[in-house]
């Protein structure tokens, strides 16, 4: 009897969260559940106004910078590698992703300039022809987006060999200097036939070909791609590779003391960051319709590593929520600081650009007061609030005291 | 008496950094299941010494050898040819160089811990010595991401738990490593390097910044560890009392350079050791 007691004790040492986890993973999966019949319903039944029209192409994009958050969180946050090759990996996403989905028939049109390009071949279509159109977009999508994250991932393989043997600020240049050689090369002429130099990709599949009989995935799509993504992210972090990423970002001269090889796992990191960057860039290709390689730029990576930073970094649920806020504020929220009036009143320094003003003093504000971002280090979690609020409450009456409120 | 088999072995082992020789042709035996102390005052290249047979750094000339393997060899080359300051530069040219890396020698079964401790700061009692499981764990990548490896992971859970019970450090479990008073932070350092499972165990001043009564404790607790994981022990210390009580034979080092060895009784006596610490006076 004792002994039974004395394994269940050990059991909740172990895993003394376990409880607390299973109820936040039910709660998870609930809301997950909802958010994504809201969706539904709004891209099918829901009556367009211009509030959805705003807000849908708002929770797109948040959706897909959300995962490229992440993906930067996790080499940046959990493994202590300052990178800034993200935009080089988003574009080469990006463009896997566009190449490899262009249809046939529209070849001439959009590589009109290099006698209708090199590669011919789309996934969609080829898959469409067997499945028919619908199934096409979707297997399609799915396989290309998959292929544009490997090929990211391949070429972080290919440059991590020199580049990882350095440390903090040096990285961040290297990285940085790959992202703008990759982009130089992408819009050079030579490799016209494959890139269409210059121009841009256009006409491949995009969210809008989402659909499943008549019902749209349009938005939809993009929350099904970046939750996965984002769970096996999660779960990379919780598990035993995850921890030494940690142990790597805490201090590496113990890491490696205790046995993990620094090389082989900042590579991991690094590969896989990658990757999932690969595949931000290819849903940004989706959501964008068109894309050029000019766009991006440096200013894409540090807008992403200000979206980690304002949501704290080394915090997944902290990542999400910075991502959607800065969109929204971005693209929406403030949208009416350029427009010239408030309201019926007329402003006259409401004029274009001077969202970017307001924009930049909050940034400001936020690094010099909230320096840790929104989440810190932790994670949001449904049973974490309850705490927060049952903390509050017994409180009160005693006047104040409780530090882990 | 049976014979004592050898864990680990340096022979001419030179460190020089630039121009200046932080170890000189150290040689030292550790015989099995005894406890090796390497002493000498502050900057004498004690450390030094430990990075050299830990892969921290690839000394300038000499061979490690653990187990009867040699684990790293060297030998002076480029520059280092001509600037060389060492005895037997030639001893070991024809040697193919090995340099392994700090986690290639934990992984043959080297375990260390610091002078300065180094744990990892934003994590739990628990999860420091969980990650020095990490090295000797079945899995890969793909298994871990997937939880294909949730018996080995629930392995590492259990044995994690038990080698904290063992140290006492179980009701911490789930502190933060940081939060702990001193001495049980050294104690926890100890139980990670424990967790890679090794033969031999290298200890980096475990007794600095600690009282008389933790330093007693830590003798004992050293000892107590040696008998349960089989272990050998090699250790750099300052604490003379503990040197003295514990170790089964002394080598001292100043300036790089070997200046006695012995068993305890016999370093007590020693003069070179006593003017080594306590300085010769040049003049009357």
């Amino acid at each position: 009897m004792g002994k039974k007691l004395n394994n269940a004790l050990n059991a909740s040492m172990r895993n003394p969260l376990n409880a607390d986890r299973r109820t936040d993973r039910f709660v998870g999966i609930v809301l997950l559940a909802v958010l994504y019949i809201v969706l539904f319903l709004l891209d099918n039944f829901l009556p367009q106004t211009s509030f959805t029209l705003m807000m849908i192409p708002v929770l797109k994009k948040g959706a897909i910078y959300s995962l490229l958050c992440v993906s930067m969180n996790l080499l940046n946050g959990f493994t202590g590698l300052f990178s800034l090759g993200q935009a080089g990996f988003m574009l080469l996403g990006a463009y896997t992703y566009a190449i490899f989905s262009i249809p046939e028939s529209q070849h001439e049109a959009v590589y009109q300039y290099f006698g209708g390009g090199a590669v011919r071949f789309s996934f969609s279509e080829a898959i469409g022809s067997v499945l028919g159109a619908n199934a096409g977009s979707w297997l399609g999508a799915i396989i290309a987006i998959i292929i544009a994250g490997l090929v990211a991932a391949g070429f972080a393989a290919l440059i991590g060999i020199p580049v990882l043997r350095l440390k903090s600020d040096y990285l961040a240049i290297a990285t940085l200097g790959f992202a703008e050689i990759i982009r130089a090369v992408f819009q050079w002429e030579g490799l016209g036939v494959i890139t269409n130099g210059s121009n841009l990709l256009r006409k491949y599949t995009s969210f809008s070909n989402m659909k499943i009989g008549s019902l749209s995935f349009a938005t939809l799509f993009p929350f099904l791609i970046v939750t996965v993504c984002i769970a096996l992210i999660v779960l990379l972090i919780n598990s035993s590779y995850g921890r030494a990423f940690k142990a790597i970002r805490d201090d590496e001269v113990a890491a490696e003391a205790m046995g993990i090889n620094l090389f082989r796992h900042k590579m991991l990191s690094f590969v896989i960051s990658s990757f999932f960057a690969g595949v931000g860039g290819a849903l940004l290709a989706m959501y964008q319709t068109t894309i050029q390689a000019a766009a991006f730029k440096t200013a894409m990576t540090y807008e992403i590593l200000l979206m980690v930073v304002i949501g704290g970094i080394g915090s997944i649920s902290g990542s999400c929520i910075a991502a959607f806020l800065y969109t929204a504020c971005n693209e929406w929220w403030l949208r009416f600081l350029d427009s010239g009036h408030l309201g019926s009143l007329s402003v006259p320094f409401f004029r274009d650009g001077f969202r970017k003003v307001i924009f930049s003093i909050i940034i400001m504000v936020i690094v010099l007061f909230f320096s840790r971002g929104i989440m810190g280090d932790r994670e949001l979690s449904f049973t974490g609030l309850m705490k927060r609020r049952k903390a509050k409450k017994t409180a009160q009456p005693e006047e104040r005291g409780s530090e882990n409120a | 008496m049976p014979e004592e088999r050898t864990v680990l072995q340096v022979e001419h082992v030179t460190m020089q950094f630039g121009g200046v020789v932080a170890v000189n042709d150290l040689n030292l035996t550790v015989p099995e299941d005894k406890i090796i102390a390497l002493i000498g005052p502050n900057g004498a290249g004690k450390t030094t010494a430990f990075n050299c047979i830990t892969g921290v750094y690839q000394p300038t000339n000499g061979i490690v050898s653990f187990m009867g393997k040699p684990i790293v060899v060297a030998h002076p080359t480029g520059k280092m040819k001509k600037t060389y300051k060492g005895t037997n530069a030639d001893l070991y040219r024809h040697r193919r160089v090995i340099d392994p890396t700090p986690d290639e020698v934990t992984a043959l079964g080297i375990a260390r811990t610091f002078q300065n401790i180094r744990l990892w700061k934003s994590m739990t009692v628990f999860e420091n010595v969980l990650i020095a499981k990490h090295m000797r764990a079945k899995q890969n990548v793909f298994s871990a991401t997937f939880r294909g490896n949730a018996k080995e992971e629930r392995r590492m859970r259990d044995e994690t738990m038990a080698l904290l019970k063992e140290q006492q450090l179980d009701k911490f479990a789930d502190e933060l490593a940081t939060s702990l008073p001193y001495g049980l932070q050294r104690r926890l350092e100890i139980a990670r390097a424990l967790a890679t499972d090794p033969k031999l165990l290298l200890l980096d001043e475990p007794a600095a910044g600690m009282n008389p009564q933790e330093t007693q404790e830590l003798a004992e607790f050293i000892h107590e560890i040696r008998e349960r994981h089989k272990l050998t022990v090699f250790l750099i210390e300052h604490h003379m009392d503990l040197v003295m009580r514990i170790s089964d034979y002394i080598h001292v080092i100043d300036f790089g350079s070997e200046i006695a060895q012995g068993v305890p009784k016999e370093i007590q006596t020693n003069q070179h050791v006593i003017d080594a610490y306590l300085g010769v006076a040049e003049d009357e």
